[in-house]
Formats: structure tokens, sequence, C-alpha cells
């Protein structure tokens, strides 16, 4: 689907999205609380198709945090990149882990390294960083470490 | 320190009417994990109920670090991820940043990176196929692999100056032309190869007792695979098209005549067979270029300081494992802003627990062999 028939579908299916063009691919930004049924939508519709997230990050603005999913279609194959901004004291989401099963680990990177809570996520906890280091959230721009971190 | 104390309450018998149950540890010090991988496993009896991995201990934060270093120098921190793809991360990076800065890469430079990625990914393959074999019990495939691998070796030290971590991608091109030995020993080593290939089958791939080992353990549906998010040889193993070369071609990979290996069975063993396959891919791309390496410029012309304009780029290239994604923001200066590495490793694993779960824990180490771990990879 080209990017114009793309950005009809969506809007069909969240009138409210706002679509943002210039990049690679097709950005859509939407507000966190559609996020879970938009995601199912965009997972089941026959003719989006997105089955493939292939990259889930989070992005540290200072003022606020963006959630960046890139999605994917192994069948049609065309891409979109969902953002949702969040609030930076208290960012939260809805885990698409039921989704997309790769949302789980990913999910839970982002949680520990950016601390963005995943609401009814399966089984939130530290992936990578050892017992201790919650609430510390090492990705975002603020953190300080003065034993772990070398300044280059 | 970790939760194997919860784990270990929930399995103790009698808490949930079920006798037998109990929870082991494999790692993070254990040679089938080949590397500080730690798993903890719930058995009943012998069948697995659940694998939990628990991972960091090679954790470097290498994004945060990435954040302080200049377009130039990220380069080389990323050859310590997949340390055994290490071209193969230098170019996804070399290709992002040359994407925002919009460089032209001359023709021989393309030509070198992609004999160089094709080389390392027989490396890659030649080391997977030996250690999984040593993981079920037959040791001499090593030493086989290791020969071969060897002359890889060998071919990019005298070309790139290092033996595993090479930093020879750098952006516009390539750091320094080809040794004038390069093609003359990547020929001979072809003419090797070619003699040497067919003992892996004879030795392994045919071999009744490891396909009884590999055969029908470790299933994956091709939905499961999309779901989890496994790109590579995994994935190919169950019949998904996900080759980055072929769905999305990157450099020359749109000229050269290779097929996308795929494999239905689902299994181990077809993931087994599709690493054994792709080698002979590899071998053709090789095969295709060696002798008409264009001439003319290594690299491009590039600023001294490269400054990547205000936006966001993203590069999705295949390493032996899968799909290596690279996501740069840059707010327009001489740093990322922020950078993420979608490790191929990463999505693998986490479809461990899913294809382990009712098999006998005997078996483990097949599956975890076919999904070709590197650590570093996965934690980054």
């Amino acid at each position: 689907m080209s990017n114009e028939e793309l950005k009809s579908s969506i809007t069909g299916l969240l009138p409210s999205v706002a679509f943002e063009e210039g990049g690679e691919w097709l950005n859509i930004l939407i507000e966190p609380g559609d996020w879970l049924s938009l995601a199912q939508q965009l997972r089941k519709d026959e003719a989006l198709f997105f089955d493939y997230l292939f990259c889930l990050t989070c992005i540290d603005w200072k003022t606020h945090l963006t959630m960046v999913y890139h999605l994917s279609s192994t069948k049609y194959r065309h891409t979109i990149v969902v953002k949702a901004k969040l609030d930076r004291n208290k960012p939260e989401i809805e885990a698409v882990s039921p989704v997309w099963r790769t949302a789980d680990f990913h999910e839970r990177e982002v949680y520990e390294m950016f601390g963005v809570q995943f609401l009814n996520h399966p089984d939130l906890r530290l992936l990578i960083l050892p017992d201790g280091w919650e609430g510390k959230n090492p990705l975002r721009k603020d953190f300080e470490d003065p034993v772990n971190m070398i300044r280059l | 320190m970790y939760r194997e104390t919860e784990i270990i309450k929930e399995a103790t018998p009698g808490s949930n009417g079920e006798a037998g149950v109990f929870t082991i540890n494999v790692g993070p010090q254990h040679p089938a994990t080949h590397g500080v991988l730690h798993l903890v496993i719930t058995l009943s009896g012998e069948t697995i109920l659940k694998v939990e991995p628990h991972l960091g201990y090679i954790h470097r934060s290498i994004e945060k670090m990435c954040e302080s270093l200049t377009y130039r120098q990220f380069i080389y921190v990323t050859s310590r991820m997949d340390y055994l793809s290490a071209h193969i991360n230098n170019h996804a990076c070399a290709l992002c940043v040359e994407k925002g800065m919009q460089i032209e890469v001359p023709p021989r430079a393309q030509v070198i990176r992609v004999l160089m990625d094709e080389l390392t990914r027989i490396a890659s393959h030649e080391l997977w196929w030996g250690a999984m074999a040593m993981d079920l019990g037959a040791f001499t495939p090593f030493f086989h692999a290791f020969r071969e691998r060897e002359s890889i070796n060998d071919i990019m030290e005298e070309t790139c100056g290092a033996r595993l971590t090479m930093n020879y991608m750098v952006p516009g091109g390539v750091m320094q032309d080809i040794h004038p030995n390069f093609q003359n020993r990547v020929k001979e080593f072809l003419r090797l190869y070619k003699r040497k290939i067919h003992e892996y089958d004879e030795l392994v791939t045919g071999n009744i007792i490891f396909q009884n080992r590999m055969k029908g353990i470790g299933l994956l549906t091709p939905e499961d695979a999309v779901s989890y998010g496994c790109s590579g040889p995994t994935a190919r193993g169950s019949g998904v098209s996900s080759d980055i070369r072929k769905v999305l071609p990157y450099e020359i990979y749109d000229k050269l005549e290779f097929d996308e290996v795929l494999e239905t069975g689902c299994d181990s063993f077809a993931r087994y067979v599709v690493r054994i396959r792709e080698m002979q891919q590899s071998i053709r791309i090789i095969e295709q270029l060696i002798d008409t390496i264009p001439e003319g410029d290594f690299q491009a012309k590039t600023k001294a300081v490269l400054k990547l304009p205000k936006g966001e780029f993203y590069t999705r290239v295949e390493t032996a494992r899968g799909e290596l994604g690279v996501y740069i923001v840059s707010e327009g200066g001489t740093t990322p802003y922020r950078i993420k590495f979608r490790s191929p490793g990463f999505s693998n694993l986490s479809v461990l627990d899913h294809i382990a779960r009712g098999s006998k824990i005997g078996d483990l180490v097949a599956m975890m062999g076919t999904l070709d771990l590197v650590i570093p990879d996965i934690d980054r």
C-alpha cells in the first residue's frame, strides 16, 4: 500500500490520528490512550496486516518521552512508524505484548531503561539490569552514575 | 539476587498440588550457552514447564555510550555487539550515517563491503556449526569448522588488520584498500572450501543420530516466528521470507544472483539446514564478485567532522543471525541524540521459552543451538 492509501485506511480506524511525512516511512502520531485498540486493528485488518513489530523503543526528549513502534507487514511489505508522546513524570501506555509477542521483551527493556509503565503487561520487571535498579533509568538524559559511567 | 527464590517457591512440591516440580539453573557459566546467558528452567520431571532467560551479564549500555561518541567513533563500539558479524554491524551503522548525510559510496567500496559481509557470514556460520555439533556431543566438527574459519580470519587480518573486531567499514566506504593478496587468497579459500563443504553433510547433516535428535523439536510456526520478531535463519527455518538482502536490498545485493534459503520444517533441523545452505549461497555471491572488483576509490570524500541533519534514520541489514536495525535520532549535532540497535539475537532469544515448553530437558541444547545466540548481541 502506498503512503496515501495507508493514511486513508488508518484515518478510517482512528480519526484523531496525525501524520508526519518526510522521513523514510509514514509516521503516525497518536495519543497513548488510543494505542491498544489501534494496535489490535492494525494487526487484524486484512488490508493492513501489520504482523511484524521490528523495533520498539523510546526517546527521552527531556520535556517528554516518545514511544516509537516500527511496524511492517510480511505480506504486503509496507511499513509505518507509530509514535506516542508520554508524560515524563508519569509515563504510561498500554502494553502490546498480547498483539505482538516480541513486545514482551522490548517493553521490559524500555521499562527498565526509561521507566515507562506498560499497563497490563504480563510480566513487567527488570530484564537486563540487576535487582536494585528499579526507578533508576539509565537511558534517560538526566541519568547520572558517578561509579559506572565514563564521560568521553 | 535474582528471582530464583520466587520461582522455587512457586515450584515447591505441594504448593501447587504438583509433586516433582523443580527449578534448575543453566548458566551463566555453561558451555552450551556460549557466553554468559543464564536460564532458569522450571521442570516437571524431565519436561520443561518454563524457561526464563536472565540477561545482562555482559550489558555495557552501548546505546548510552554511543550518545557521547561522534558518527565516526560510534561504529567501533558496534563491533563488540555481535562480534561474529562485526563487519555487518559496522556496515549497518555506516549505511545509516550515509543515509543521513546522503553520501554516495564508490562502486569499489560497495563490492568490497559485500565481499567482507559474505566472508563474515560464512565464518559466523562455521563457528555456529562447530559449536552446535559440539553441544550435541560431536567434538570433531568443531575442528573442521575452525580450520576453514581460520583461513577467513587470516584474510581479514591481512586486509583489515584485525581478526575479529575489524572496524573496517567507515562512513563513505572502507577504511583502506584491500591487500594485494586479497583476491588470490579468497580464491584459494574458495577452492579449499568447496572441497570441504560436502564433508559437513557427510559428518553431521546426514548422520542419522544427529537427525533423530534434531527433527521434530523446537517447533515454531511461521505466525509465531513473525509475532516473536524472529528473523534470519531462525525465521527462514519456518518458511518466513525475511532475508533483508532480498526484501529490502541494500548496497549491490539487488544485482547479485543468490537464493533466499527457505525451509518449511519449522523445527531445529530446518533451522540447521538453512544455515548450511546459506553458506553455499554466500560462496555464490563471493564467486560473482571476486574477479570483478571495480577500479576506483575505496572511500568517498567526506568531511572530517560528520554532522547528521536533524531527523530520524533507520537502516536494516541482514547479519548472520538475522535482522539488525540501526535507528539514529539526530538533533543536527556531531553525536547521535539517541541510538537504538535492534539486535536479532534479542528477539530470537525471546522465542526460546515458547519453543521449549513441553519438551524434554535433553532437547534444550539442541533447540538453543539452532537459535545461534551471541550473548553480547543480546545484552548490548
